[in-house]
């Protein structure tokens, strides 16, 4: 009893340092923020999101990077889907028909870890010499075959923290009603469904926003890509282009373009927060 | 094939189980992580009556009812040995079908869990994933266990909102029509009434005195009183060994055993 100013002082420096990280993350956020609009905003014309570069774009003639918005949504969209098909049914499998504990389940759920960890550069290097060796080019295909590898991981994974969240009472009460395991897994699905979106947006947003994965596999073109074996550009690879260039014309619109990425992201949190609580009905 | 459930008296009690009980446990051992948690029961559980398993906290009581289930199988580090026969069927042999003999057991848990679905989709769960399509059906299904449970008034007209939103005590009977829907013939129950208020609890142990004419219903409890109240027999589990097992008079009033009259006084709990 005697030392309870003692323990408020704790308290108030614990806080103390959780405000000040607050402060300074939300800081940083304004400062990204501040700085891609403060650049960018004096190049965003409706031009630059209507129109594919025409000749001399990165010489700072006319043109936009539309070419890369709907390359990178294409990309970005795709892959989330193929990893989300083939995510989910991993993740049920470890959890649900692999015994937890046992050396299959504890090797995959490590192995799902490092997948998880290895940079970008490294899964598109590999589809990068497997692309060679069968002959295909660097096009929208091999980008998504590449971005998907790149997100399977963190669908299992996030799939796998949220399916650890689902009480044993769930697993309990379907057993006890003689559903199978797949019939019990359906619920599941069901129970963690305001999650699931998240873990799609996580994918979601590593998809749209890497560059080295995509670098080598899905090239770039100043066109709109109509099939799938095309070379298509990606708005961080547009960035990057652009702000290589030493025209200051061509810079700003690097920024224009960061700003267009960061409105697509924004997007897409939207709508998923949205769908999200659209589905949180039958939570407690 | 799912049948529509018409609960009469008359019409329930099958041949086999006027010979032999329900429920009968031979030699069983449970293991959990080295430590033998179960030891060496051997049980007949009477048909049609109450039974309520009591003893100190630890004793194996819910582990116990989730081996008459076949719960314990997907859990870690747990082996299991003897034999649990209902209607003469060893639950536990090599072809033993396992959603086959949970649908036969209704489980009523300790806190009410429900299902991420509606009122209306949580009883109809049951139904449907044993095949019963027509919605016809589906909704006289509903409404008659809803009714058993004394929740149809409650909930008529709410029928299609979260089941979440139920208090936890309608949540509780919710739980039990659910579990009644699938037509077991034993009910499984453990502290089901430990979370809820007296009156729920009277609702629940009203019910499930009703329901003994038609179910075997085996109960944990830790509420002396309660098993009093409800049950036909007791069961005193003590250390994972059945220290006891008679009819609840005889067992609460004359103990044969040194430690169930402890423990009937409350010296041990
Ligand atoms: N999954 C598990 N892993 C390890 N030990 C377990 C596990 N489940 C149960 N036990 C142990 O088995 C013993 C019996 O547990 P059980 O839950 O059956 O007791 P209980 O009689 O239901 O107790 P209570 O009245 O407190 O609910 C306890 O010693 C417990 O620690
Ligand atoms: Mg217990």
């Amino acid at each position: 009893m005697a030392n309870i100013s003692k323990r408020l002082q704790k308290e108030k420096i614990a806080k103390l340092l959780m405000q000040l990280s607050g402060i300074l993350i939300t800081g940083s956020l304004f400062l990204i923020l501040g700085t891609i609009l403060y650049k960018g905003l004096p190049h965003m014309t409706w031009e630059m999101i209507s129109q594919t570069p025409k000749g001399g774009f990165y010489l700072g003639k006319s043109g936009g990077v539309l070419n890369a918005i709907i390359g990178s949504l294409y990309l970005a969209g795709l892959s989330t889907i193929l990893a989300t098909l083939i995510g989910i049914p991993i993740a049920i499998y470890l959890h649900v028909y692999v015994r937890q504990g046992t050396a299959i389940s504890r090797f995959s759920k490590l192995l799902f870890d490092v997948l998880f960890g290895i940079p970008s550069i490294v899964y598109g290097a590999i589809a990068f010499s497997i692309m060679v060796f069968f002959g295909i080019r660097a096009s929208l295909l091999g980008g998504v075959i590449t971005i998907t590898l790149l997100t399977i991981p963190i669908v299992v994974r996030t799939l796998d923290e949220l399916l650890r969240t689902i009480p044993q009472d769930l697993k309990h009460v379907t057993a006890s009603l003689g559903a199978t395991r797949w019939e019990s897994a359906k619920v599941m699905l069901k129970y963690i469904r305001p999650g699931l979106f998240t873990a799609l947006l996580l994918a979601f947003g590593r998809a749209i926003g890497d560059v080295a994965g995509v670098m080598l596999t899905t090239g770039y073109s100043d066109n709109i890509p109509k099939y799938l074996d095309e070379p298509t550009a990606t708005l961080p690879l547009a960035i990057f282009f652009q702000l290589s260039s030493p025209i200051p014309e061509v810079q700003g619109r690097a920024y224009a373009s960061a700003l267009i990425l960061t409105f697509l992201i924004l997007i897409i949190v939207l709508c998923t927060h949205f769908l999200s609580s659209k589905q949180k009905k039958h939570q407690t | 094939m799912y049948s529509f459930p018409i609960l009469q008296a008359e019409e329930t009690p099958n041949i086999i189980s006027l010979k032999q009980p329900h429920i009968q446990i031979k030699d069983l051992h449970v293991v959990v992580e080295g430590q033998e948690i179960l030891k060496n029961i051997n049980l007949s559980i009477p048909n049609n009556s109450v039974t309520s398993i009591i003893g100190p906290s630890g004793c194996g009581k819910t582990t116990l009812l989730k081996t008459l289930n076949r719960l314990l199988d997907d859990s870690k580090d747990v082996e299991i040995s003897g034999s649990v026969l209902v209607n003469g069927e060893d639950i536990y042999a090599k072809n033993a079908e396992v959603t086959h003999i949970r649908k036969k057991m209704g489980l009523l848990s300790q806190k009410p869990f429900t299902l991420p679905m509606s009122i209306f989709e949580n009883i109809a769960y049951g139904p449907k994933i044993h095949g019963e399509k027509d919605k016809g059906k589906l909704k006289a299904i509903v409404e008659q266990q809803l009714r058993n449970v004394g929740l149809w008034e409650e909930v008529k007209d709410r029928l299609d909102s979260s089941a979440t939103r139920l208090s936890i005590g309608q949540q509780q009977r919710l739980c039990l029509a659910r579990g009644l829907a699938v037509e077991p013939e034993i009910i499984l129950g453990d502290e089901s009434t430990s979370a809820l208020d007296p009156i729920s609890t009277q609702i629940i142990e009203n019910l499930l005195m009703d329901l003994k004419q038609r179910y075997t219903i085996v109960l944990v409890t830790h509420i002396l009183r309660q098993a009093r109240r409800v049950s036909d027999y007791i069961l005193f589990l003590y250390q994972g060994e059945v220290i006891e097992f008679g009819k609840t008079e005889e067992l609460l009033l004359h103990p044969k055993h040194e430690i169930t009259k402890q423990y009937v006084k409350g010296f041990i709990s």
